[in-house]
């Protein structure tokens, strides 16, 4: 059995792949040289696995472009995979997110992209339609753009429901249960420093995960605060006591284990960096009452940070943890992050 | 009429090579000419302008060796015989 990771940078896409259960690792790249990778995913679902990977060219512009090959040869769509219909009067900037939906779905991809824009494919991801409903909603608007952009990150496909749940920088959190037709904000209990009250909408949230065992609970870091729900975004409590600061980009829950998330907390918006340097990952087994730093085969004196879609799981047992930091590192852990290297 | 469009290698790749492409457009603005380029090479296209129709922001277009950014844009006139250069601008410093 082989384990892939794809690794998205600026420079282009790298594939780490391991045939020993995840004790020593290959890279084979860079594919897609000089083109920033700004995300990537790997559709398990189709007999050859596919890597669908959002390009942003530079001077020419973004694309989605799709490997099924691991990367041998890339194939893009002539008009573009995604680019928004006359009438909507704007262009894709950049895409944020590539997110395969179900088995039971096979085909379908989805996409969160700039301008603040959610998108499906029922192709596998050679072309997306534009999700009206979101689209259209009356507070797009007012949705701002956080620091790098505004765009929809997250995008999280309920398995067993019509449920569809997005997170927006800035905008927040919107649900909706009949696939994609009506939406909601769903941030009631989260903060925003950056405004007055705490708003309807408009939170600056980095990243939401569903937790493994109940479909309604979430967590989400948040441009300052950590939050769960359990009755999915109908509001929110903090669980960021314990953690050494409560700014982060990443939040990753278990894909095996109830209760189970992962954060790297760095100081702050205007200090993006761990504390004292000292780049750790922080780990609840409770849903978040309580958490354990994990270093062991982490660097003290790392003056990086780790943005939102630079952490992730695996789906073996135990789950591997895999975080990448901006300055070009990659640290993988076999054991659910207890050791990493 | 017949334009001459000059390409950068990087851009090549999407027309089997070609730098020099000789195209036929149906009217005499830029806009026409693009329209012809994309419909014979559609990524090409895609990325030299967005979807709205715009030339992409760090995309440069000379037409007769004047910028259309200080022309008329995509109503600049191309004439019969007129060389359109397409170069990357200088981004990022």
């Amino acid at each position: 059995m082989t384990d892939l990771l794809a690794i998205g940078t600026r420079k282009g896409l790298w594939l780490a792949r391991s045939d020993d259960d995840r004790r020593t690792w290959s890279l084979d790249g860079p594919h897609l040289l000089a083109q920033e990778i700004a995300a990537v995913c790997i559709d398990t679902r189709p007999p050859a696995p596919r890597v669908l990977a959002g390009i942003q060219y530079g001077h020419w512009g973004p694309t989605v472009m799709w490997s099924d090959d691991l990367g041998a040869s890339w194939q893009e769509t002539d008009h573009g995979a995604i680019r928004f219909p006359e009438d909507a009067g704007a262009a894709l900037a950049r895409v944020w997110q590539l997110r395969p939906d179900t088995t039971d779905r096979p085909d379908v991809v989805w996409a969160g992209c700039e301008p603040h824009s959610l998108w499906r494919s029922t192709d596998g991801g050679s072309s997306f339609e534009l999700v009206r409903g979101l689209w259209d909603h009356p507070h797009r608007p007012t949705w701002e753009p956080g620091g790098g952009g505004g765009a929809v990150h997250t995008v999280l496909p309920d398995p067993a429901s019509n449920r569809v749940t997005v997170a927006m920088s800035t905008g927040g959190v919107y649900v909706s249960e009949d696939g994609g037709e009506k939406w909601e904000p769903r941030n009631r209990g989260i903060s925003a420093v950056f405004l007055p009250e705490p708003p309807e909408y408009g939170q600056c949230v980095h990243k939401v995960a569903v937790d493994a065992g109940d479909p309604d609970r979430f967590y989400a870091q948040n441009h300052f605060g950590v939050f769960r729900t359990d009755d999915a975004g109908g509001s929110w409590t903090s669980i960021a006591e314990g953690l050494p600061a409560d700014f982060g980009f990443p939040i990753v829950a278990s894909p095996r284990t109830p209760g189970t998330a992962w954060v790297v907390p760095l100081v702050a918006d205007m200090q993006r960096v761990p504390p004292e340097g000292r780049f750790r990952v922080h780990r609840t087994r409770d849903a978040g009452a309580t958490w354990t730093e994990l270093g062991n085969g982490l660097p003290d004196a790392a003056w990086t940070a780790v943005m939102r879609d630079a952490l992730c799981a695996d789906e073996r047992d135990p789950t591997g943890i895999y975080v990448g930091t901006r300055d070009g590192c990659v640290y993988a852990s076999a054991d659910e992050g207890d050791t990493s290297r | 009429m017949t334009v001459q469009v000059l390409l950068p290698g990087v851009l090549a790749a999407l027309t089997g090579g070609a730098k020099h492409l000789d195209v036929e457009p149906q009217g005499e603005t830029l806009a026409d000419l693009l329209d012809a380029l994309a419909a014979e090479h559609p990524l090409l296209g895609r990325r030299i302008r967005d979807e709205t129709g715009q030339v992409r922001r760090f995309v440069n277009v000379y037409v007769d060796g004047d910028d259309v950014r200080f022309q008329a844009g995509l109503a600049t006139q191309v004439r019969d015989g007129a060389e359109v250069h397409v170069l990357p601008s200088v981004a990022g410093g």
